[in-house]
């Protein structure tokens, strides 16, 4: 298994869409065949045509604020005495994630489909929130399959949805969180799929949700290499990109134009959801080496049982708090370009505090994983390593959780 | 001859459709969902059967109550096949289809999985995430161990896609009637079902062809000139239906499929 050069990581897929021979594919019932071949051919045609692109990036500018900053933390770099942290602000993106990139693009390719639906998944919220946003703009009717649990735990999300106009849809069944929603929408989908688009929230799914999602998230790193070159003229010689992990869309968008670079200079290090301290519940199938198996339309390693019955997950973010992950994040892990480790709900709480105390930045519990891997290692580091942190999430959505966990909010 | 075709002849025959039954392995007991299949086999001509799992993609309601209610019970796949095991013992005549998503065969291994399947009596196999040209490798083992791998084709399926499954399809092809999860209401007029039906049909007369999704008591006579008709929904739902009153799902569930064979006779 080998990664090619100077090929985008979404296309060095196999003719059935497998990463590496064995990540990816579809595996989808015969009813979504078409509108997926349809999506595909579409898609292709689209990121290769020059107006089209004109568009997207009139609509990332103008509409989601690209590029968001690149920034120093001098006071959490002092305060650890390592490593130089900085932090990519996606979270400054319009809506407050990267969710944006993702959900913009969905509607712009609805449009050019001449579907008036869009439909999608939302763990956190915030997917759900941006896709509805994306579809009020884009004047699309937008319904949004989103966990029972979630439902309750991301309220200011839910409400931001509800004022874009979306219905939102709680599914019950099974853990009542991402999972399911996800399943709940490709049902929706195999039903309605003649005049509805469907939007997977993440680099996972079908094929060619993975390379949509991870094209329009790509923005993120293309930015980064701009501001890297402006910061220090030149590409610092040891970096680390650290990002959390769910799905891995944010990761994914963080790293795509690095990844042709030497681990050695540019070490890509991604932060799954370890759950709560000594729970035996986790999100995170890369750090524990997870067997290979297919969910929701993809081959990819996923938290199951030898069954193949998907277990059930726990983790405080919701973002995070899924099963699976992306194929590529498996094909990255399985030729060892990026490495992968795990943070608990306590290590990111204590993130989140330290970083919200000696910095002017909110980051969502989400990024707060990647916070603390970087906390972790920055000390042991020398002062010319550069780590860069994706915050990829504002953490207005977390107040309800910070308040029972912290007592208080920032 | 395999024995879904032998059931295909007979109802031929007989000029009725075949009819198929669906239920959950394990639903709601392992020993319940044996003795319904026992009973409800002397009114199917093919029983189909689900192995469950807990991220169904293409499944509606009544069908995940079903598979969530087995998994509580601690259905095993290993348990799947001793219920396939006892139920050809005494109904031996009755072909099986096993039914469900890849994940599960993925885990026990293809090869493993077709080979237990073969030793217990399994007749025929659909994995509905497991889509033509995809599953063309795992379709010719089937074959190879005598067992049918079934081919579905739906609404969305272009005509060019439709000649090349049915060319590598074997005895059966099951049709889903409309774009929906199972268990939906039929939403599409029995003459347009029956209309693509006999457009795929006329693609080639020797191939029997189901059709499946939204069908109950209300809807299946205006569908009866098929070669087969599938009902799993209603029947999952009766046994949801049965546990919640008290009743017993076994005499519920014949009494239907009982009803469901009168109306297409």
């Amino acid at each position: 298994m080998k990664l090619k050069k100077k090929v985008p990581l979404i296309d060095q897929h196999d003719k059935y869409g497998f990463w590496g021979g064995k990540f990816g594919g579809s595996f989808i019932p015969e009813t979504l065949k078409k509108p997926i071949e349809d999506l595909t051919v579409l898609f292709e045609k689209l990121r290769h045509n020059k107006k089209f692109l004109k568009q997207k990036d009139f609509y990332f500018k103008n509409y989601i604020g690209s590029p968001t900053s690149f920034i120093k933390l001098q006071k959490l770099t002092s305060h650890l005495g390592g490593a130089q942290i900085y932090a990519k602000m996606v979270s400054e993106a319009n809506g407050g994630a990267h969710k944006i990139y993702n959900a913009t693009v969905h509607c712009l390719i609805a449009k050019k489909a001449g579907k008036n639906y869009v439909v999608g998944d939302t763990g956190a919220g915030y997917a759900g929130k941006m896709l509805s946003m994306a579809a009020k703009k884009f004047g699309l009717k937008c319904r949004i399959f989103m966990g029972a649990k979630d439902i309750k735990r991301q309220k200011p999300n839910v409400e931001a949805m509800k004022k874009n106009g979306a219905e939102i849809v709680p599914v019950y069944s099974g853990s009542q969180t991402l999972v399911d929603a996800v399943s709940e929408c490709m049902r929706y989908w195999v039903s309605n799929c003649n005049n509805t688009h469907m939007c997977v929230g993440s680099t996972v799914g079908p094929n060619i949700f993975v390379k949509i999602c991870g094209w329009s998230t790509s923005q993120i790193s293309k930015e980064l290499k701009l501001q890297l070159k402006y910061e220090f003229k030149k590409l610092p010689k040891k970096i680390k990109l650290i990002n959390c992990i769910g799905g891995g869309s944010s990761a994914y968008g963080f790293w795509s134009d690095f990844i042709d670079y030497d681990k050695k200079q540019i070490e890509l290090i991604g932060v799954e959801a370890g759950g709560a301290k000594n729970s035996k519940l986790h999100a995170a199938p890369l750090t524990n080496n997870a067997k290979l198996g297919i969910l929701h339309g993809a081959a990819a390693y996923v938290c199951q049982n030898s069954e193949g019955q998907i277990n059930d997950t726990e983790s405080i973010s919701a973002g995070l708090d899924y099963p699976g992950v992306s194929p590529i994040h498996c094909f990255l892990k399985d030729t060892k370009r990026a490495r992968y480790t795990s943070a608990t709900d306590e290590a990111a709480l204590s993130a989140y505090k330290l970083v919200t105390r000696l910095e002017k930045i909110n980051p969502s519990l989400e990024p707060c994983h990647a916070f603390a891997e970087a906390i972790k290692i920055a000390p042991k580091l020398s002062k010319n390593t550069i780590i860069i942190v994706n915050s990829c999430g504002d953490a207005k959505k977390d107040r309800d959780i910070l308040k029972v966990r912290l007592g208080k909010i920032n | 001859m395999s024995l879904i075709n032998l059931a295909f002849k007979k109802t031929k025959n007989e000029k009725r459709p075949a009819l198929l039954t669906y239920i959950v392995a394990g639903d709601n007991t392992k020993k319940e969902s044996l003795e319904i299949l026992k009973s409800i086999a002397d009114y199917a001509d093919i029983c189909e059967i689900g192995f469950p799992h807990n991220t169904p993609i293409a499944d509606g309601g009544q069908i995940q109550s079903s598979a969530y209610r087995a998994l509580k019970n601690g259905i095993k796949i290993k348990d799947v096949f001793s219920i396939v095991k006892d139920f050809k013992k005494s109904k031996q005549a009755k072909p099986v289809i096993l039914m469900g998503y890849y994940n599960v065969v993925f885990q026990y291994g293809d090869d493993n999985f077709i080979s237990i399947c073969r030793k217990v009596g399994v007749d025929g196999l659909i994995v509905v995430d497991l889509p033509y040209p995809e599953n063309k490798i795992f379709a010719q083992k089937c074959k190879k161990m005598n067992i049918n791998f079934i081919q579905l084709v739906s609404p969305t399926t272009s005509q060019k896609r439709m000649k090349n499954i049915i060319k590598d399809s074997h005895d059966m092809i099951y049709y889903i009637s409309m774009l929906s999860t199972t268990g939906g209401k039929l939403k599409v007029s029995p003459k347009k079902i029956l209309k693509r039906y006999n457009k795929i049909k006329n693609l080639n007369k020797n191939k029997n062809i189901v059709i499946g999704f939204g069908i109950t008591e209300k809807t299946i006579a205006s569908l009866k000139k098929s070669d087969g008709l599938v009902v799993g929904s209603a029947l999952c739902k009766e046994i949801s239906k049965s546990i919640q009153k008290r009743q017993n799902p076994v005499t519920n569930v014949t009494n239907i499929v009982k009803r469901l064979r009168k109306k297409i006779i």
